[in-house]
Order: C-alpha cells, then structure tokens, then sequence
C-alpha cells in the first residue's frame, strides 16, 4: 500500500531533473530529451491521481500527452537537422543571430 | 520422521518449483530451439537443393549445431578500434534479451495440474498478462535497438548503412504487424493471448475448426509477411545480405558477440511463428488429444510455421530495399488496415 | 512489502538514469540511459494497475520516439562536446548563473519533496496495490470511455499526428533539389 505522495514525490523530482537540464545543457538533442523527461513526470502525476480517484480519466490524458510529446518530438527533431544543416553545430549559443 | 512427511513439508514450495523449472524448460527450450534451426535450415536447404545438407558431424549431419557452436566460441574476440565500448557489447544484448523476453507472454499450452501433481491447474506459459498482444509488441519493437546500435557503435560507414536500413525496415513493417494483430484482437475480444486461444476452440459443421485463420485469411497473410519482415529474414534480408555485396551491421562482430546475432534472430522466427499459432491457427487446440496434451498440437504447429519460413527463403528472391520499403509501406499496410476495417464492419453485421 | 521493494527499486532507477541523462557528454549514452528510464517508469505504471499505458509508453516512447532521436543522432553524426569544453561547460563547473541554477534545481526538488510529504490528505490515500484495480485496468474500460467521452481529442490527435509527420517531413527536407 504505498501511499499517493510517493508517486507524486517522484513525478517532481523528474520534472525538477527535467527542468535543469533544458536550462543547463548546452547541447539541442540532449535539451528535447530533458523536456521528454518533464513529460514523462506529469504523465506519472496523472496516472497516480486518477488511480487515487478510481477512474481511467488519468491513463486517458496520459495516452493524449503521449500522442502529443511524439509529434513534438517528430517536429523538434525536423527543426533541429535543419538548424544543424544551417550552423554544423547543436549548441543553442551558435544560434544567435538575433540577439542585439 | 517419515519420508511422507518429509515429501509433507515440500509441499508449499511444491507449486513454485513447479513453475520455475516450467520456466527454465522454456528458456533451455527456445536456446536449444535456435540451435536446431540452425541445422534444420542447412538440412532443408541442401534437400531443396537436390543435395544432402551437412552430412559428416555425427549420424546424418545431427551434431552439426555443436560444431558450429564450438567454432564461433574459440573464435577471437575482436573489437574495432574506434568502436564505442559499451555499445558495442550491448548490441547484441539486447537482440537477445528482446528476442526472450518476448517469447514470455506466448502461452503454450492449456491449464494442467500434472497429472493431480498440483492442487490447482497452472497455465503452461512463463506469464499470463492481460494485454500479452501488446507485449509482444513491445518488446518486439525495443529488438530494433540491437541493430541500431550494432551497425552505428561498429564505427564503419557501411556498418552504419546497414543498421539503419535494417532497422527503417523493421519499423515499417511493425505498422502493418500491429494492425493484422488488431483485427484479430477484435474478433477475440481480448488482448490476452490465452483467451484468443480460448475464443478458437471448438468446431463448426463438427468438423472445421474454429481457427482465426478461416476467419480473416487476409489477415494471416499479412501477417506472416510482417513477421518475416520483421526478423529480417526471407526475401526480406536485403540488409543482412549486403554481406555479399557490401557490409551488414554485424561485419565488425566476431565470436561470442556474432552468435548473438543469428541466435536472436531465430529465436525471433520462433516466437513469431508461436504468436501466429496463438493467434491464427488456435494455438494448442487440435483433435484426438486430451488438452492436457495440447502443447503437442502447438509444437507441430509451429514447426509447420518455421518450415514455411525456411522454404520461403530459399524458394523466392530477394527484394531489392526500395521495393522492400514500398511494397510495407504502400501495400502491406492499407492492405491491413483494409482488413482492419472490413473486420469491423463484419462484426457489426453480425452482431446487429 | 514486496510491492514497497518494487516500488522503491523502480523510482530509484527511473529517478538515478534521468540524472545521468542530463549529466552526459555523449548524446547516444543519453538517449540509451532515457530508454532505462521510460523501462523504471512503465513499472511504475504496472505498479498503478495501468498495463495499457505502461505498454504504451514502451511501444510509442521507448520504442518510436527514442528510435527517432537516435536516427537523427547519427545521421548527424552529432558532435561530442569535446573534453576541455565540456569541462568549461559542466553546469557544476561553470562560474556564477550556471552554478546558481544546479542548486536551485537541488533546492526546487527538497522543497517539493517536503511539501508533498507533509500534505496529509494525499499522504492517507494509497494507491499501489489496492485490490479493486479491475474496473480501472481493463483495456475494454479504458476504449469505452475514449470512443465516447473523449471522442473529439481523439479525432483532434489523429490530425495533429497527420500535421506533425507532413511538417517534419517538409522541415527536414534538403532545400537544394533543382
């Protein structure tokens, strides 16, 4: 009988972990991976309450987020290997040319 | 302190034990499996060929698997130099372990108590979840990740080709295997494979068989197709067959870590064709057996399967990529969801 | 308390390779130690009495997202920051701001682990294990309710799907065919 805080203690820890590596890492490929990981928590944090509730609400959204971070993915990765075709680098710092 | 009582105080372990030597059988099972395979497929080729397969390594060629066996172990373990090393080694890891891992929601036989051995009956089959279809799916899509990384941590150009190609393969053909496994989860209606299994029991007329297969013909065929596809095998092995031509992904393998390879592979022929009997031609089900003795229906069954494989491959030629890629993506595939929703709409008809 | 064990042993891995995937010099090595992860994270969902979104998460995440990140890696043959820069550029080792925000990230995580601990209402209710899991666990229960209620998301998501793959495609296409 583990308790709804466990769950829920662990989904914010992945989002914290998530959430300083998109602001730390310097690397395009490794900053979508790190948002992946805030996706991953807050699906947990679903399926944790809507099992806390007894209903299949929560497994529904998961499987809605999930549809959605695969497209978001899809798409980053299509924007990254044009970015990458553009500067041959993947570091956010050499795509600066709008910065005044 | 008699020997009843003593063979009294095994008696909470007695069901454990039960299931796991259950488990280690299936597991020696499906390694010794390969192992014959390996010959069966060098046996049948040479009989199609009008020639004898191996003949010299004891009575007939039968020991054959031993000495190739030997061979690849005494073989020198190599590793290229720019090669990354953990991917390299874990490569063929999780081939293997994929190809197992999915062989373990494949049930084989029906619930048996051993001949009053045990209280209650046990299911032969290492698990039994409830959504075992998506399992085998699963699973069978995490073994694209052994050939991804073979060909990429190889750190040859040609290596890297391979796998990338063998593995766009292996994700194209997934589509149409999820949907021909679809359509026979509607006709179940059920994702465990134990109650479609269950769902094709019975006869009609009193003489047909309730199989899936007369049900959704379509289906099957698309099915195997994918099945082959997906373990790279058949007329679809472009990638492993560049070898002739070109590289493959496992040019830069050697012994222990080569083994691997073939060994997930046929393995991964083994588990499809088990799926396909659970799913299409009602798994362990058969007449004149008491269904304590199904599994006997269910290993003929899928050894008719795997000779299918074997004769396909060396019976019909080689697809070149392209075609392979376009006859997955543009035929297979609305050819299954075609079925997908012919099923659908069947059952509806039927059902009103 | 094997249902403790298992859960203590899922969260730790998902919880320690989701820090070494932010933590890695290499991009392959991440994506490998994230697939670890989503793996921890699946248990937790069977752990939850969720087998579909557990699966589903190693079918679409594990199995296709992951796959596309590591296509696009090679393809790119993406650079590894090399040695000195990635020491000038490791967030513990950066001067000032970088430094700052890792521990703010170590402060964000203690503080939302106290709060939620001491929140009682969440803390009486358990959720792994309980035995009345078969109305929620049920694939047939989980299609009713999203062919019914949830019907309009789900004809949405199949057009954001079909938009997402035309424009990768379009993104991602080499602009110098004559």
């Amino acid at each position: 009988m583990i308790p709804l805080s466990y769950y829920l203690v662990v989904s914010a820890i992945l989002f914290a972990i998530g959430t300083a590596g998109v602001f730390l890492r310097k690397n395009l490929i490794t900053i979508l991976l790190s948002v992946e990981i805030m996706l991953n928590a807050v699906n947990l944090t679903f399926v944790a309450f809507g099992r806390s509730h007894g209903t299949v609400d929560g497994q529904i959204i998961t499987f809605f987020v999930m549809t959605v971070a695969a497209a978001e993915a899809a798409v980053g990765l299509a924007i990254i290997i044009g970015l990458f075709r553009h500067r041959e680098s993947l570091n956010p710092d050499a795509f600066t040319s709008l910065k005044w | 302190m008699g020997l009843a009582t003593l063979w009294a105080s095994f008696d909470p372990y007695l069901r454990p034990s039960v299931i796991g030597l259950m488990i280690f059988v299936v597991f020696n099972a499906l390694i010794i499996a390969s192992a014959i395979l390996v010959l069966a497929e060098r046996k049948i080729m040479g009989f199609m060929q009008q020639r004898y397969g191996p003949y010299l390594v004891g009575p007939h060629g039968m020991l054959q698997p031993i000495a190739d066996i030997l061979k690849l172990l005494f073989k020198e373990e190599l590793r290229p130099k720019g090669a990354d090393r953990w991917l390299f080694t874990l490569a063929p890891v999780i081939s293997v372990v994929a190809a197992f891992t999915a062989f373990a929601t494949v049930p084989f036989g029906a619930e048996t108590t051993f001949f009053g051995l045990l209280d209650e009956p046990i299911k032969l089959g290492v698990s039994d979840v409830n959504v075992g279809v998506l399992v085998v799916f699963a699973v069978t899509s995490m073994g694209v990740y052994g050939i991804v990384l073979a060909g990429w941590s190889s750190n040859s150009k040609y290596s890297l080709m391979g796998g990338l190609r063998a593995s766009a393969q292996m994700i194209s053909y997934e589509l149409a295997y999820a949907t021909a496994l679809a359509s026979v989860v509607m006709l179940a209606g059920s994702l465990s494979l134990r109650e479609v299994v269950d769902a094709q029991s019975g006869y009609w007329l009193g003489f047909i068989p309730r199989w899936y297969l007369f049900l959704q013909p379509v289906g099957f065929i698309i099915y195997v197709i994918a099945g082959v596809a997906e373990t790279n095998r058949a007329p679809f092995d472009f990638p492993e067959a560049e070898q002739e031509l070109v590289a493959g992904y496992n040019t830069e393998y050697s012994s222990v870590r080569f083994a691997l390879f073939p060994q997930a592979e046929y393995i991964n022929m083994a588990t499809m064709s088990a799926v396909a009997t659970d799913l299409y031609l009602g798994g362990w089900h058969g007449p004149f057996l008491p269904p304590a003795y199904g599994w006997i229906w269910f290993l003929l069954k899928v050894g008719l399967i795997l000779f299918v494989y074997i004769w396909v491959r060396w019976t019909v030629p080689r697809y070149r990529y392209d075609q392979l890629m376009q006859f997955g993506w543009k035929w297979l595939f609305p050819a299954a969801v075609l079925n997908l929703i012919a099923t659908a709409a069947l059952i509806l008809y039927f059902n009103a | 308390m094997p249902d403790t064990i298992l859960f203590y042993l899922l969260a730790g891995v998902a919880i320690i390779a989701s820090t070494l995937v932010i933590g890695q010099r290499n991009p392959m090595y991440s994506i490998m130690l994230l697939i670890v992860s989503f793996g921890a994270l699946s248990g937790l969902y069977i752990t939850l009495d969720a087998p579909f979104v557990a699966m589903a998460q190693i079918i679409v995440y594990a199995g296709a997202i992951m796959v596309l990140f590591l296509f696009v890696v090679m393809l790119l043959n993406a650079p590894q920051e090399d040695a000195a820069e990635w020491d000038r550029t490791h967030p513990l080792r950066r001067p000032g701001f970088a430094r700052f925000g890792a521990l703010l990230a170590g402060l964000l995580i203690v503080q939302l682990a106290w709060a939620l601990m001491r929140a009682t209402a969440l803390v009486e209710t358990p959720v792994a294990g309980r035995g009345d899991a078969a109305a929620i666990s049920s694939v047939r229960a989980l299609g009713g309710v999203l062919f019914t209620d949830y019907m309009f998301a789900f004809e949405a998501t199949s057009v954001l799907i079909l938009v997402a793959m035309v424009g990768a495609v379009v993104l991602a296409r080499r602009e110098d065919d004559q």
